[in-house]
């Protein structure tokens, strides 16, 4: 696209056309008090030193380079070099889903197999091409799930479900007819009888996520079957790379599987750009939202891709589409489709596996620093709690500051009570000399 | 295609009633103009519309429209044969391509709707 700034001249243009003298004139009737204030802006510099500018400001950022045991959604994961060479490529730069099939064949096919890969990953039938993020694909399925179950309007959420997502699903719904009741947690399992309780003829759908914000690992069978029997639906948040290992989302009941794609393949990036999955049970297909992309052969019966079922989208269906969301994570979604083919499927359960162990060597080494235990005896993947003898923040903030650590999150701004819980992450990107250094620092700090 | 002894409303549905219950389609016209249908949603047996109320949705290749209640009532019976075979609805119409049956709470709405000459004049035929 062109953009070419107005000149003077046509700006005095304008201004005699419309009968005033200045620009500010045009917008006197807006009070000074709602004005945007001025910005002081320092005067155009050379490119050389731009980079300077920036380079000392990213030189200022704590964290670069640092041993990082920090997860709660976002994981460092190790990009292997082809990812960002292959997505970086031209033909793919671009963050939109394009929807012309005689231009961009290409494009719509690795979108395809993006949506093939999801669907073995959650071991359910149809994918769509991607969401923002974990969190608005956790609130795109809870609506979905009340569209399915014709505007039942109550969705049980388990305080296990990563509390940015629910933060999400509250901001979403917050002029919606509809009701996010929130089931507590025990001992960071999720509380199936609480939830026996509260399903009801009304619960469009139960929300849980595996491994849980926690780093739990459970099996949901049990609960599929009872919201089941109430034709309600169950919603699970997963993992992608715990995934690999696990009894699938679709194995355990789930009708509606979604997640966030980030540790497929991109770098923690500073929050975002990331990308949200969403794969669901065929029956649900149409209720989906966001693009789909499907396999079809043209006239000479030759393979090719193209959008489907777009009367579920805003340019056709208007007000009532499943979604407003059209344009979204494109790029994203093409790294973990490029990450998913490199690695392959043997690979990410290497993947899986490294992180699952590690995170036990994880367990014993730093429990064993005398006053800290393992939080809850409880099956985990690459997360776990830990119970520390005093205030999480305070530790956590001296071992970044005197010991160069990153210890993980501190559990007390989103769980009453949890002040001196450390939510501590170990992928393969550390090493058992990290852990072990982590063990020792942890020691020295209480 | 218009038949004479069904009912019409303006937004193009069909009504045929039988025992107090009210038949619901859509017409031929309106089939025609949406093309071929690829997929009808259908309202919940036991589900009560107001008359006017959206109850069913048809899909075509390009488009996506709703099908109104045209009587107040209580869905008695789905046509459960659209799920797998939506285009019966632009083969039969005012057949096999039935969506709804609705039992029906007031029957002085009926005189509300177009008989098929006003139908007729209202498509411009």
């Amino acid at each position: 696209m062109l953009y070419n700034p107005h000149t003077d001249e046509e700006r005095r243009e304008m201004l005699e056309v419309l009968g005033v003298s200045s620009v500010s004139e045009l917008f006197k009737d807006i009070p000074a008090e709602i004005e945007a204030p001025r910005i002081d802006i320092p005067g155009p510099r050379s490119e050389l030193e731009v980079r300077e500018e920036l380079k000392r400001l990213q030189a200022a950022n704590e964290g670069e380079g640092l041993p990082l045991f920090l997860g709660a959604g976002a994981y460092n994961h190790y990009v292997p070099a082809a990812v960002s060479h292959l997505v970086m490529r031209s033909e793919f730069y671009t963050a939109y889903t394009p929807y012309q099939p005689e231009t961009s064949q290409g494009m719509l096919q690795a979108i395809f197999e993006y949506q093939t890969m999801m669907c073995e990953l959650t071991g359910l039938d149809v994918s769509n091409a991607s969401l923002y993020d974990g969190g608005t694909a956790v609130y795109e399925a809870a609506i979905m799930a009340m569209r399915a179950t014709k505007l039942r309007n109550r969705v049980l959420v388990d305080e296990g479900v990563n509390p940015l997502y629910r933060s999400v699903l509250r901001t979403y719904s917050g002029n919606l007819e509809l009701e996010f009741v929130e089931v507590p947690h025990r001992e960071g399992r999720t509380d199936f009888e609480a939830f026996r309780r509260l399903m009801d003829s009304d619960t469009a759908a139960v929300v849980v996520q595996n491994p849980n914000f926690f780093g739990v690992v459970q099996d949901f069978s049990a609960l599929a079957e009872a919201i089941h029997e109430l034709k309600g639906l169950m919603v699970m948040a997963v993992n992608p790379v715990a995934a690999a290992v696990l009894k699938s989302a679709g194995e355990q009941g789930a009708d509606i599987a979604v997640g966030e794609g980030q540790p497929l393949g991109s770098p923690l990036f500073f929050g975002g750009p990331y990308v949200g999955f969403l794969t669901a049970r065929q029956k649900l297909v149409r209720q989906m939202p966001g693009r789909i992309i499907s396999e079809t052969v043209d006239r000479e019966g030759k393979r090719g891709f193209v959008m489907t079922l777009q009367t579920r989208e805003q340019h056709i269906r208007r007000a009532k589409a499943t979604s407003n969301i059209c344009t979204n994570q494109g790029l994203v979604a093409l790294t973990a489709c490029v990450y998913l083919a490199l690695v392959g499927k043997e690979g990410l359960r290497e993947v899986a596996v490294q992180n699952l162990s590690k995170a036990e060597y994880a367990k014993k080494r730093l429990s064993a620093v005398e006053g800290v235990r393992v939080k809850w005896d409880a099956p985990t993947f690459n997360e776990f709690v830990l119970e520390l003898p005093s205030d999480a923040g305070r530790v956590a903030k001296e071992l970044v500051r005197e010991h160069g650590i990153v210890a993980g999150l501190p559990l007390g701004g989103y769980y009453d009570g949890m002040e001196r819980d450390l939510l501590v992450c170990v992928t393969e990107t550390n090493t058992a000399a990290q852990i072990d250094a982590y063990a020792e620092a942890l020691g020295r700090v209480l | 295609m218009i038949p004479k002894e069904l009912k019409y409303t303006e937004s193009h549905e069909w009504v045929r009633v039988e025992d107090g219950i009210a038949v619901v389609g859509i017409t031929d016209h309106a089939q025609h103009e949406l093309g071929d249908i690829v997929f009808v949603e259908l309202p919940e047996t036991d589900a009560e519309y107001g008359a006017g109320e959206a109850a069913a949705t048809v899909e075509s290749v390009k488009a996506a429209s709703d099908i109104y209640s045209p009587l107040s009532g209580r869905v008695v019976e789905v046509n459960e044969a659209l799920e797998d075979s939506p285009e019966l609805v632009n083969k039969s119409p005012y057949g096999d391509g039935w969506i709804f049956k609705i039992e029906i709470s007031d029957p002085s709405e009926l005189d509300a709707l177009l008989d098929a000459d006003a139908y007729a004049k209202h498509i411009g035929e």
